[in-house]
């Protein structure tokens, strides 16, 4: 059926022919009858990546395959979303070995995306957990893993769907006592201090910070750092330690900030950020808080991202190398003086990570928002400019607009990327508006 | 722990109907012709929910061998939910008999044989709850599927009859009249939103309706309004209109 789709950040929107599957048997047959073909889970990518004029929606490919109790193991089907699986999961002791910052994404699409999360300087991206996968290929299903046709395995992991649609799923979880999170969130006054924060708990398990990217003079770049590691048994109040597996009924909360977008202005944005900064009265914060405000604050808001309003948002994503402090100094200036920065940024370190052509190396990555509007796509290409003079790459699960020189320059394995998806998908069959966009694809 | 049979397991009716029912604790048995698909819908159901599930083989329109399939169930359900259909294409099924025929023996004939079992042994026990998901399309033959609507008529008047039957015997009978759902089925129509339910939506209302001992339930309760309206047309305009 023909549907009008958009990812999270509702930019672009496509026509497409929607289509879904619940066995191998059944996706091979529309494989085999379509082109312009790629996989789309729960749509939470930003940009355009899981859109093309065929959409293959996994969603209801969502059955758990196995899960072993003790090694703590999960086989899946790739369109299970990964706050089934916490519930799943978490009642036995078990965690997510990566999660990013919602649980409302499929498995599949954290492959494809190849996600991180808080705890990347510590434990990589989500393929480091894989034991292995099965890919639907242009020539048919493939197990893949590090071990086995890993040219596949490499190329799918952060390869945005261009080698096939991820059919099931074997990784490895992470062993919790309690449901909890016990957290430490420092206040910093400008930009220099947070990065001596992150190098200072840098043996924390999970750490990132809220940053304000318009706050000028000398408080530009305050942050809030958040730390934090699974709480123990011994570590919970007596009421927590009733049941140290099990979260707190979920309270109903009344959403502050789903306003009309046209209030999302200047001085909005600011009066919320000093806001946000300010209701940490203290320095610092100890407290021991159940895992999904710790994890995932935004999911609290459903369809938070109507806030931006119809014409929608883009989220910019970019990382630099370590040694590039000047870099982000640079950015986060442009971004202040121009003043169109949304709400707070997320900036984290990331830790090192060999793959082929996942997103994260070691570095400062800071994620954030800007409503679409006349002059946006100028500004971000003048941000990209800076990006590539300081070594730096943009995520493509957020991207919706890079160029592809952009593209091509900034990703070292880029050739050896493409070489792969040729191997397993060399008419282009599986192919999104963003792989051609970027010249991954030619259709 | 009750039990549930789940005749046509491999719909997306189905699988939410197998959650529902796992969710609030029973066993569950899924039965279709194709039972490869059904061995991740079992372990699905058993690590989710922590119940058993078996898959086991059944062919709607092979009349003969649903005793067999019935006898040689492990354990006698409680609950037998029949999910088959099947909607064909009118505009095939006017110039071919082997598509009326296959639309028929689904809707129909099938369902008609296998519960006509199922209702025996329910009818001796004087226990038990068969539930039958028929169509609002068979409330009123409409140009572009009369012939899917009136083997769902018949099933629709099947169902009635067996209700009246079986009351006598203590045994619970429900007709589900689901409305437009978001299925494989429906992928390639193009549906009102407002008038579509999910398979969830579907599952929810059947678990409730059976709960509650119903007799014929809605899923969205606006349908029963609209069949009523869509019932009551004269036939003298009804003929005329495109529907």
């Amino acid at each position: 059926m023909q549907k009008q789709l958009a990812n999270w950040g509702n930019y672009p929107v496509l026509t497409c022919d929607e289509c879904t599957f619940t066995n191998e048997e059944q996706l091979q047959q529309y494989v085999n009858a379509h082109n312009n073909i790629i996989a789309r889970g729960n749509g939470r990518c930003y940009g355009d990546a899981s859109l093309a004029q065929n959409s293959v929606s996994t969603l209801k490919y969502d059955k758990v395959l196995s899960f072993d109790i003790t090694n703590g193991v999960f086989e899946c089907q790739s369109g299970i979303t990964l706050d089934q699986i916490l519930d799943i999961i978490v009642p036995k002791g078990w965690f997510l070995p990566v999660t990013p910052g919602t649980k409302f994404i499929t498995v599949g699409g954290a492959i494809a995306s190849d996600v991180h999360g808080k705890n990347h300087h510590v434990d990589g991206c989500f393929s480091n957990h894989i034991v292995y996968m099965e890919v639907l290929t242009a020539q048919g299903l493939v197990r893949c893993s590090p071990t086995e046709n890993s040219d596949l395995f490499w190329a799918t992991s952060g390869g945005m769907g261009l080698t096939g649609v991820i059919t099931n799923v074997q990784f490895n979880l992470k062993k919790i006592e309690t449901a909890y999170i016990k957290q430490k969130q420092i206040k910093a006054k400008n930009l220099d201090e947070v990065i001596a924060l992150f190098e200072q708990y840098k043996h924390y398990t999970y750490s990132m910070a809220w940053i304000d990217c318009l706050k000028k003079g000398d408080g530009f770049g305050r942050s809030i750092l958040i730390v934090g590691e699974h709480a123990t048994k011994n570590e919970l109040n007596p009421k927590q330690a009733v049941a140290p597996l099990q979260l707190p009924a979920k309270p109903k909360l009344t959403v502050p900030f789903n306003l009309p977008s046209f209030i999302l202005n200047n001085f909005t944005v600011k009066a919320f950020n000093w806001l946000y900064y300010n209701k940490n009265t203290r320095k610092e914060i100890n407290n021991v808080v159940p895992y999904e405000p710790f994890f995932y604050p935004l999911d609290a808001i459903l369809h938070w991202n109507r806030g931006y309003g119809k014409k929608g948002f883009v989220q910019y994503q970019f990382v630099l190398p370590l040694a590039q402090k000047d870099g982000l100094i640079a950015i986060l200036k442009r971004i202040s003086d121009k003043g169109w920065g949304s709400f707070l940024a997320v900036l984290k370190v990331f830790g090192q990570q060999d793959s082929l052509i996942s997103f994260p190396m070691e570095g400062y990555t800071l994620a954030l928002d800007f409503p679409v509007r006349n002059g946006l796509f100028e500004f971000l290409d003048e941000l990209d400019e800076i990006v590539l003079q300081y070594g730096g790459r943009l995520y493509l699960s957020k991207d919706a607009r890079m160029q592809q020189a952009t593209f091509w320059k900034s990703y070292p394995n880029a050739q050896t990327f493409a070489d792969t998806v040729n191997k397993f998908n060399p008419s282009h069959k599986f192919s999104s508006i963003q792989s051609d966009r970027l010249q991954l694809t030619n259709q | 722990m009750p039990t549930l049979l789940l005749l046509g397991a491999n719909s997306d009716m189905a699988v939410a109907l197998a959650r529902k029912f796992a969710q609030e604790k029973f066993d569950i048995q899924l039965a279709a012709r194709n039972t490869a698909p059904l061995e991740a819908l079992c372990s699905d159901l058993h690590i989710r929910y922590n119940v058993t599930a078996t898959a086991h083989t059944f062919d709607a329109t092979a009349y003969d061998t649903h005793e067999s399939f019935y006898n040689s169930l492990p354990v006698k359900p409680n609950v037998t939910i029949s999910v088959f259909g099947y909607l064909g294409e009118q505009a095939t099924a006017n110039n071919s008999w082997q598509e009326t025929a296959k639309i028929i023996a689904t809707n129909y004939t099938g369902a008609v044989s296998i519960l006509n079992i199922v209702a025996n042994d329910y009818a001796a026990k004087k226990a038990g709850t068969i539930i039958g998901i028929s169509s609002v399309a068979g409330e009123r033959g409409r140009q572009s599927n009369y012939t899917y609507g009136s083997a769902k008529a018949g099933f629709t008047a099947y169902l009635s009859g067996l209700r009246n039957r079986l009351f006598h015997d203590g045994v619970h009978v429900m007709s589900v009249q689901p409305g437009f759902v978001y299925t494989r089925m429906t992928e390639h129509l193009n549906l009102p939103k407002l008038l579509t339910a999910q398979p969830a939506d579907v599952a929810n209302a059947i678990y409730k309706g059976y709960s509650k001992k119903k007799n014929v339930i809605f899923v969205k309760w606006f349908w029963r309004y609209i069949m009523c309206i869509i019932r009551n047309i004269p036939e003298g305009i009804f003929k005329k209109l495109k529907l």
